[in-house]
């Protein structure tokens, strides 16, 4: 359990970053938090031969607000982001799901960019990003591009940042007047992966569900706006599109079970709340 | 920029319990074994070294965080604060080592240190935590011996002494 031999930088501005990026490619991996990497070189399911650490870049430090979005930087930690003072009014979906994160020992290193950018099936903040139809900034050597959240999630821990490429920052929509936001998860404990968590986004005249912990990816659907029978059809219809499997945690029934009833019981507290 | 080779000992400075340390360390030496075997300071413990169990807990710049998860190399410049910072003296232990002891929070020992230092660090900023917030602070921690019940009691009753510190010497 200790990890594989690596070469160490401190780059200290981002061309410094992207540089190394450029001429090591594959071989280098971005270490900001560690909360999801070090453990993966720990176990040595990765390999990298050199990290560059990017917590001292200034420019990647700040959460800020433009043009409707909230902009996360790479180096903020999930903790600094808890304790913004604006997030219950500007992202109040992320107030509630933020504690779901890890634990307090791992929100304090962690950062928002890093969980985005290893992008576990079960984790919150990709849930998040999805459900909210945020986006990814990337940024290479040659160029700079931004990827809708629902085309960054490829696959299990799998996404579109390219070879040479590195999130700088990702961005949530400020929430909306008239719109109500609800996150719920079930785990065996709390701080533990999602079994199923259900995020939802609700106005007058639409309601969309995010789903994570059951695909190998989460997944947004759009619901009826009615209450009743059509609302169980639909939730029963995304129940069996998710690949629900067994695993050590829960069979793919009880997580089918936990989409329908966890699924419509986020959908009205969202509808319950937009005002 | 700072550029360190994996295959020679790179020079770590930080501060550990309030004093100033230099050691050499390869980029992957975990701070957990960096403090228990290069400065032997063998009061935190390593579980599963992979941030799941909690033992290794210790508190870099005020904040509970994973030892395991951490690399020397990034602790460079930091304040890092162990186990063995909590006793006030020798013969003493601080309310809330005396609260373990007095409420039988711990049998086997092995998680307390960890355990410890995020409770410390919670008291610290939250003197008046609630259960409810003292039990969110534990779910980081795996303890295969209590039950977690004694723990707790031992976290309330910590909380209420320093309460009661507070008042008489306000
Ligand atoms: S040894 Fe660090 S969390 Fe288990
Ligand atoms: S006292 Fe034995 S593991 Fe907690």
């Amino acid at each position: 359990m200790k990890p594989p031999a690596f070469d160490f930088v401190r780059p200290e501005g981002m061309e410094e970053v992207l540089e190394t990026l450029h001429l090591r490619s594959s071989d280098a991996r971005i270490i900001a938090g560690g909360q999801s990497l070090v453990p993966m070189l720990n176990m040595r399911l990765a390999r990298p031969g050199v990290l560059v650490d990017i917590t001292g870049l200034r420019n990647l430090q700040s959460i800020h607000e433009v043009r409707g979005e909230v902009v996360i930087g790479a180096a903020v930690r999930q903790a600094e982001l808890e304790a913004w003072p604006h997030l219950r009014r500007k992202l109040p979906l992320l107030a509630q799901a933020i504690r779901w994160i890890g634990h307090v020992q791992t929100r304090a290193r962690g950062t928002v960019c890093g969980s985005v950018a290893h992008a576990d099936p079960s984790a919150e903040l990709p849930l998040a990003l999805i459900a909210l139809n945020g986006s990814v900034r990337l940024a290479s050597q040659r160029s700079k591009r931004t990827v809708p959240a629902a085309d960054f999630f490829l696959g299990m821990m799998s996404t579109a940042i390219a070879e040479g490429e590195m999130i700088e920052a990702v961005t949530f929509p400020v929430a909306e007047n008239g719109t109500g936001y609800a996150f719920r998860e079930i785990g065996r404990r709390h701080g533990d992966f999602a079994i199923v968590a259900c995020a939802a986004v609700a106005d007058k005249t639409a309601t969309r569900l995010a789903i994570g912990g059951v695909d190998d990816h989460p997944r947004q659907f759009d619901l009826p706006q009615e209450n009743g029978d059509e609302l169980d059809d639909a939730l029963n219809d995304i129940a069996w599109a998710l690949n629900a499997r067994d695993d050590l945690h829960a069979s793919g029934r009880y997580r089918r079970e936990l989409v329908r009833r966890l699924g419509r019981e986020t959908v009205l507290e969202a509808r319950s709340c937009r005002n | 920029m700072p550029q360190l080779a994996a295959d020679t000992k790179h020079r770590v400075a930080f501060h550990l319990n309030g004093r100033k340390v230099e050691v050499l360390a390869e980029n992957r030496m975990l701070l957990s074994d960096l403090l228990r075997h290069e400065l032997g300071a063998t009061g935190t413990h390593v579980g599963c070294e992979h941030g799941v169990c909690g033992a290794c807990t210790v508190q870099v710049d005020g904040a509970p965080v994973r030892a395991c998860l951490i690399l020397a190399a990034q602790i460079d410049g930091a304040d890092v604060r162990t186990v063995e910072a909590l006793t006030p003296t020798a013969q003493q232990l601080s309310p809330l080592q005396a609260a373990f002891r007095e409420k039988h929070g711990l049998q086997c020992g092995f998680c307390t240190p960890g355990i410890l230092m995020t409770l410390d660090a919670l008291l610290t900023t939250r003197p008046d935590a609630s259960e409810q917030e003292i039990r969110e602070h534990l779910s980081g921690h795996l303890c295969r011996c209590t039950g977690y019940a004694t723990i707790v009691a031992a976290a309330l009753a910590a909380v209420e002494e320093i309460r009661k510190e507070q008042k008489y010497n306000a």
